[in-house]
């Protein structure tokens, strides 16, 4: 395997980690306004306080990983995107301010608001900018060459909407991890509601793909992806039967699982699909790839420190691990 | 306005409005370090207390840098989208190992830091506290060589426009690195020992908390001491080192037009500078005092702005006097720092009121001079993008002017408005000062220890 290669699998790798890491840490923001009083918001809160910023950092490292290894994805996509790129911004200033200035309020209310406004923008945006990604981007000589709007079309707000449902349904399993009782009663309930929502839009993007991009059903129907590409949409039905089992049965870890597998059966559907395109319809990612030598470099810095970063991390959650009790994380 | 000019503003607004954070969160973790030292090795619940009191106003302010903080790492692509794919060979990889080696490290020991009191042992905790400082001086360290290296780009070859990398460590130990680091760090530490001491000044004054004010306000001193003069010295390196790398903006940052041929070039400690006409309308000067600052020689030859062609000079009157209110802020709280070891000489460092208002006056002063500081770095960089090599105008992302004037709109909303409740929630928490009476967690607690509490009834004080 050839080092561009290698890295658009790791950038593949990052990317999912932030999904699902942050994808739980704003699941939680959009479930907040079902919370029923100021208690149960500060155990919600209190389910992500200790973890939401090293959550969030896998964004930042993945655009820092785009720069690196790709950055004509980062110079054309970053300015293709500005519009949901700089909205994801201002939702998650307002979702990451909130963990401390609701602290010290005395009327909790308008933070209460940006919360869960402040987590549903960023989670809107994300979705607007994956579905303006995959709607395809103008390039002329290696340069963004589109306009301002590029990304909204009814696809990309479908895809908006379909990361509302998936990370509601990631946010209501880690709940269900972390709490006990009504709040994790409702998280059984809020998860089955969601897992159907997202199973619909999942099974509606696999049927409206093919059909709207005849690209991508000629890549389906030939080899080498005719051998393979039907193992994605059979992962995400066994695995939303055994969410589904699971939530029935009130497991409490499985659910979380059965999610995370959900997820990757759709990203690496998705990824199969588009590959080895960087910037569809055109850009791939070998003629984005930066320099040998800057490539090499940054993959022996993250060969050895990201290790590390993973030790620490689990480290970390097993710290703050069991349910989250009604101990003040804030004073 | 066009694109450029609007996303220059934009990134100039977000730059000075983070920066304010991370230069609380680097010096305050340095001091919540020494202060967990003096915990854990005196036993003294006073340190306790000061560490719990200092680390809610850390958290508060490193949750506001952190998000302000994406901003700018975003902005690199969607503002300025050329300079990006023009320099990523090179500058990239500072930003990633940035993410990889402290943000990341920042990030997953914050949590335990500030939550994981009963949950941890004291030397976990400790190590926590230690891993999040470090966290922080990476972090200045990889983003400081990132922007020294658009000042003083070094480890690169040009190959049709793209900068390819010759030399990484020449690139990141650019010759500015090294200086720029250590003048930021400091500028952070003194800056941050100056918050702690001026607002522990405030509760002297107020005869409020007075034990824990004292301990908190001496630490901070001690610490301040060390710093100012220290900091003049850094400055001074950083001045010599504009003075053989960028000459162009070291005349302007001195309002310096010709070249000194004969004799000495002069110091103006003020000036009216006019681009236009090309001289000081207006200037009180000391002889020689431009070549012994930056040559140390009385004749030393600097030179003029007027050798350098009008295209390829930063804005004189902005540069001039940005440059001088850093130095200004810098040589006050030296005067300030020697005027505290002469009161400690007499013993009088507590009670001097005089002295006690003049320290709460002036410690927001080195948020000023970080301020004023990077508008000289980086107004002092303009024509250029990367020094000498690429323009600005050649870096901006092609968007239309719409896009940037929406988001710099909403920006100018939200800023300002994060930043006031920012402040009014650092505000009450000072007011409503330090909790000197929540039980300790059982696993920091020395067996047989008295609680302050305890120790008061018994002394029979109020």
């Amino acid at each position: 395997m050839d080092l561009a290669t290698l890295w658009a699998c790791l950038l593949g790798l990052v990317f999912i980690f932030y999904v699902v890491l942050d994808g739980f840490s704003l699941g939680v923001g959009l479930l907040f306004p079902s919370a029923r009083d100021e208690e149960e918001r500060d155990l919600l809160l209190n389910t992500i306080a200790p973890v939401w910023d090293a959550n969030q950092t896998w964004l930042v490292f993945g655009g820092g990983t785009l720069f690196a290894a790709f950055p004509m994805v980062y110079g054309i996509l970053f300015p293709a995107l500005y519009i949901p790129l700089v909205t994801l911004l201002f939702g998650l200033i307002f979702r990451g301010v909130t963990f401390e200035f609701r602290a010290h309020a005395t009327r909790k209310q308008p933070w209460n608001r940006a919360f869960f406004l402040g987590s549903l923008v960023a989670v809107v945006s994300q979705g607007l900018a994956l579905g303006g990604v995959i709607s395809g981007t103008t390039v002329v000589e290696g340069r963004f060459a589109g306009g301002p709007f590029d990304w909204l079309n009814l696809f990309s707000i479908g895809v908006g909407m379909a990361l509302v449902a998936g990370y509601i349904l990631l946010g209501s399993t880690y709940l269900i991890i972390k709490t006990t009782g009504a709040v994790q009663q409702r998280a059984y309930r809020q998860a089955f509601g969601s897992a159907i929502v997202v199973l619909g839009f999942q099974v509606l993007v696999t049927i409206l793909t093919p059909l709207h991009y005849p690209t991508v059903l000629a890549y389906w129907l030939n080899p080498p992806r005719i051998y393979f590409i039907w193992i994605f949409p059979l992962m995400g039905l066994v695995a939303f039967y055994g969410l589904m089992r699971s939530l029935k049965n009130r497991r409490e870890i499985l659910p979380f699982v059965c999610t995370v597998i959900l997820f990757l059966a759709g990203y690496l559907g998705l990824i199969a699909s588009l590959y080895p395109h960087a910037v569809p319809p055109t850009v791939t990612f070998k003629e984005a790839a930066a320099q040998r030598e800057t490539l090499r470099l940054v993959l022996w810095g993250a060969v050895i420190v990201l290790p590390v970063v993973l030790g620490y991390t689990i480290y970390s959650y097993s710290v703050f691990r069991g349910k989250v009790s009604a101990e003040q994380y804030y004073h | 306005m066009d694109a450029l000019f609007l996303s220059r503003i934009q990134f100039a607004v977000t730059t000075l409005f983070h920066i304010l954070f991370p230069v609380l969160t680097i010096g305050l973790s340095f001091y919540l370090v020494v202060i967990e030292f003096l915990w854990l090795k005196t036993r003294q619940e006073l340190y306790y207390r000061i560490y719990r009191f200092w680390a809610r106003i850390f958290a508060i302010n490193f949750g506001v840098g952190v998000v302000s903080g994406v901003v700018l790492e975003f902005e690199f692509g969607t503002n300025f989208s050329q300079f990006s794919q023009m320099v990523a060979n090179v500058f990239s990889p500072l930003l990633a190992f940035e993410v990889m080696t402290a943000f990341f490290l920042e990030a997953g020991f914050l949590g335990i830091m500030l939550f994981g009191w009963q949950r941890v042992s004291k030397g976990i905790h400790f190590l926590a506290t230690c891993l999040v400082a470090l966290g922080s001086i990476l972090s200045a360290f990889w983003i400081l060589a990132a922007n020294s290296w658009m000042h003083t780009p070094a480890g690169y070859e040009l190959v049709n426009g793209k900068f390819m990398v010759r030399d990484f460590m020449a690139a990141i130990f650019n010759p500015s690195t090294l200086t720029r680091v250590g003048h930021m760090v400091m500028a952070s530490f003194e800056t941050s020992s100056f918050v702690v001491a001026g607002i522990s000044a405030y509760y002297l004054l107020k005869g409020k908390y007075v034990d824990f004010a004292r301990r908190s306000l001496g630490i901070a001193l001690v610490m301040a001491g060390f710093f100012a003069p220290l900091q003049i010295f850094l400055g001074d390196r950083s001045g010599i080192g504009v003075f053989h790398h960028q000459p162009a903006k070291l005349a302007a940052m001195e309002a310096h037009w010709e070249t000194n041929t004969a004799g000495g070039a002069p110091f103006a400690i003020i000036a009216i500078p006019s681009s236009k006409e090309e001289k000081n309308l207006f200037e009180i000067s000391i002889p020689n005092g431009l070549s012994l600052l930056v040559t140390h020689t009385l004749n030393g030859r600097v030179q003029g702005l007027k050798e350098f062609p009008r295209e390829d000079r930063p804005s004189v009157f902005a540069l001039f006097w940005s440059f001088r209110v850093m130095v200004a802020v810098g040589f006050i709280l030296l005067l300030v720092m020697a005027w505290a070891v002469l009161l400690w000489r007499q013993g009088k460092l507590y009670h001097h009121r005089l002295f006690l208002s003049t320290l709460l006056i002036v410690h927001p002063l080195g948020f000023l001079a970080t301020e004023f500081g990077w508008v000289t770095t980086e107004v002092g960089r303009q024509p250029w993008i990367v020094y000498n090599l690429v323009r600005t105008a050649e870096g901006v992302s092609p968007i239309p002017a719409g896009n940037v004037l929406w988001s710099l709109g909403l920006f100018l909303i939200i800023l300002p408005v994060v930043g006031a409740v920012y402040f009014f929630y650092v505000l009450k928490t000072l007011q409503g000062g330090p909790d000197l009476s929540s039980p300790i967690p059982p696993v920091q607690r020395p067996i047989g220890m008295e609680s302050l509490a305890q120790a008061k009834r018994r002394t029979g004080e109020e």
